[in-house]
């Protein structure tokens, strides 16, 4: 497969472009927050308490403590986006090196991680999650490893998928034959046929750490304030949002424009990387 | 299985630092004495793997423990809770199932069309929205500015039991749960239509002039569906997560916060029977799907 229908394809799922764009955005707001001439993202103004966007110097407003919702958003992204895609490295990186061993290597090694990987699948996803960070010091570090040790089930599986129908092939058989080792046959020759496979799981999986990372700091197990993430500035807005909406409304939208767009970016590749997929409409 | 996940759900438990002990020992009337005598009680000064046989042995024998906070039968706490969470889950399952379907087959038969790309983009927002958000802004929106709609509880406080009521407090939580399998469901049934309406059979009925509505109700739709039995059996980890959010948002007295309220107190034999039930429910779902599927679909035998 040369690169240029691949790329060409990607072209043509316009969502997955605008998405590009929209994670472009986000990301230059999270690196450049600090050079923006905003507000300090954690500096308590008791006098602006609950100023109205537009009001006071606040272009979308201040919170409880004063603080600018703008800044505090930009900051966030870069705890937030750091968090999605540390975590997505963890998952990808522990689920693909599993599913390749269990199917490669039948018998024992395929069986032992198939069963634990099916005995975490039978768990609500975010209870296990939940369970596990409240029990742990919540810092970037710790969030970003639960999250990985709690979604690479799913990685595991589609490329041990993968693997099994490639294993199979000519090409492999063909290296086998030459007298290629094993971890030889599965790095050059396994592992760069799963390359499609795993930037879409990679890229689904930073949307769902996102996701989850928000879900978890809104209950107060998360990243903890000052230092703002996405999910933990919403987690007083249950408290305040009939007298000041908008500081529950503006995080809330920045993690839906956050999701949709690494959800579509992993459908355009999709669509890229396996023609026979059925093309969502453009 | 379960023995399994019954041991990766305790060693997560057990090995993560700070157990109930630490909660007590915060409180300032707690004696070291005491905390020692409880701890022993309580028998947390074990080893984990006595622990655990411990607590499988009961089990067996239908004793799941008492909860650490108040001393209750842990089984009872739970029973307490599982029909609210099951009207909550089963009422925005029908629902999402009904309108999924729907709007899924128009979405199928009129590719392309403006209603199917607004309802692509649609679902795929719908997916990625945060679950507690959305229950946020619907309580905004309706509890707070319309005020048509009470903010949360499963009915009102103090008030004799009426249907109405119960109905009215039901809508938003069930909405807000029932939104992201909406999206699921309309996006796998499109999919799946349109996979089926390319089949041969299907041109075999368009052929022989059958009317466009019966072939995909009759012809395509019974086939679309067989593929999305197994879908409403992997949802229900999803469905149970969601509801653990819902519920907290909307201060529904069931298992999910449940789960929420013990994490804060440690208790571990509940947040243990908790993980296990949910788990026992997800193993057994799994297993309903695989034998409706195979009742349905003649071709599938069971091994």
């Amino acid at each position: 497969m040369s690169d240029a229908p691949v790329l060409s394809r990607f072209i043509r799922h316009r969502p997955a472009v605008g998405s590009v764009l929209v994670i472009a955005l986000l990301g230059f707001g999270a690196v450049f927050a600090g050079g923006l001439r905003l507000p300090d993202p954690i500096r308590i103004e008791m006098a602006d308490k609950f100023a109205p966007p537009l009001t006071k110097g606040h272009v979308l407003g201040a919170d409880e403590l004063g603080r600018d919702v703008l800044s505090r958003l930009l900051h966030a992204g870069r705890v937030s986006l750091t968090v999605g895609v540390a975590a997505m490295l963890v998952t990808v990186t522990f689920g693909a090196l599993l599913g390749t061993l269990a199917g490669y290597w039948q018998g024992v090694v395929d069986t032992a991680p198939l069963r634990v990987t099916d005995a975490m699948l039978s768990f609500p996803p975010f209870f296990l999650l939940l369970a596990l960070a409240a029990f742990v010091r919540p810092s970037l570090a710790s969030m970003t490893l639960i999250i990985g040790a709690t979604s690479w089930m799913d990685v595991t599986r589609m490329v041990r998928g993968q693997m099994l129908a490639l294993r199979e092939r000519e090409f492999v058989q063909g290296a086998r034959g030459l007298g290629a080792s094993g971890g030889r046959i599965m790095v050059r020759h396994l592992l760069p046929n799963t390359v499609g496979i795993i930037a879409v799981a990679a890229t689904l999986s930073v949307a769902r750490a996102i996701l989850l990372e928000s879900y978890i700091s809104f209950l107060g197990y998360g990243i903890q304030p000052p230092l703002a993430s996405w999910g933990n500035m919403l987690n007083n807005a249950q408290s305040y949002f009939t007298s000041a909406p908008w500081v529950a409304i503006f995080p809330g939208i920045t993690i839906t424009l956050a999701v949709t767009s690494f959800n579509f970016l992993g459908d355009g590749l999709r669509d890229a990387f396996d023609p026979r997929h059925v093309m969502s409409p453009r | 299985m379960l023995v399994l996940v019954s041991l990766v759900g305790f060693s997560v438990l057990h090995l993560a630092p700070g157990g109930p002990a630490a909660i007590y020992a915060m409180t300032p009337t707690m004696s070291a004495e005491d905390l020692d005598r409880l701890t022993r009680e309580l028998g947390l000064d074990r080893p984990v793997p006595e622990q655990y046989a411990r607590w499988v042995g009961g089990v067996l024998t239908g004793n799941w423990g008492r909860s650490y906070r108040d001393g209750r039968l842990v089984r009872e706490i739970i029973v307490d809770r599982v029909p609210a969470t099951m009207v909550l889950m089963v009422s925005a399952f029908s629902v999402a199932l009904g309108l999924g379907l729907f709007t899924g087959i128009v979405s199928a038969v009129r590719q392309y069309s403006l209603f199917d790309h607004l309802l692509t983009f649609g679902s795929m927002v719908a997916l990625s929205i945060p679950t507690f958000w959305l229950g946020l802004m619907a309580i905004y929106v309706f509890a707070v500015l319309l005020g048509v709609l009470p903010p949360g509880n499963m009915g009102t406080i103090g008030a004799d039991f009426s249907l109405t009521d119960r109905l009215r407090h039901l809508l938003l939580p069930a909405a807000t749960l029932g939104v992201v399998m909406v999206a699921t469901w309309s996006r796998y049934t499109r999919a799946s239509i349109l996979e089926v309406i390319q089949e041969d059979y299907i041109r075999t009925a368009r052929a022989k002039g059958v009317a466009a509505g019966a072939v995909i109700v009759k012809h395509a739709l019974k086939n679309a569906l067989i593929p999305l039995i197994t879908l409403a059996g992997l949802q229900l980890p999803l469905v149970f997560s969601g509801a653990l959010v819902t519920e907290t948002v909307f201060t529904w007295p069931g298992m999910g916060r449940l789960f929420v309220d013990s994490i804060g107190y440690r208790d571990y034999p509940v947040l243990m029977g908790l993980l296990m039930l949910t788990a026992l429910l997800v193993v057994v779902g799994n297993l309903l799907t695989d034998f409706i599927y195979a009742a349905v679909d003649p071709r599938v035998r069971l091994a």
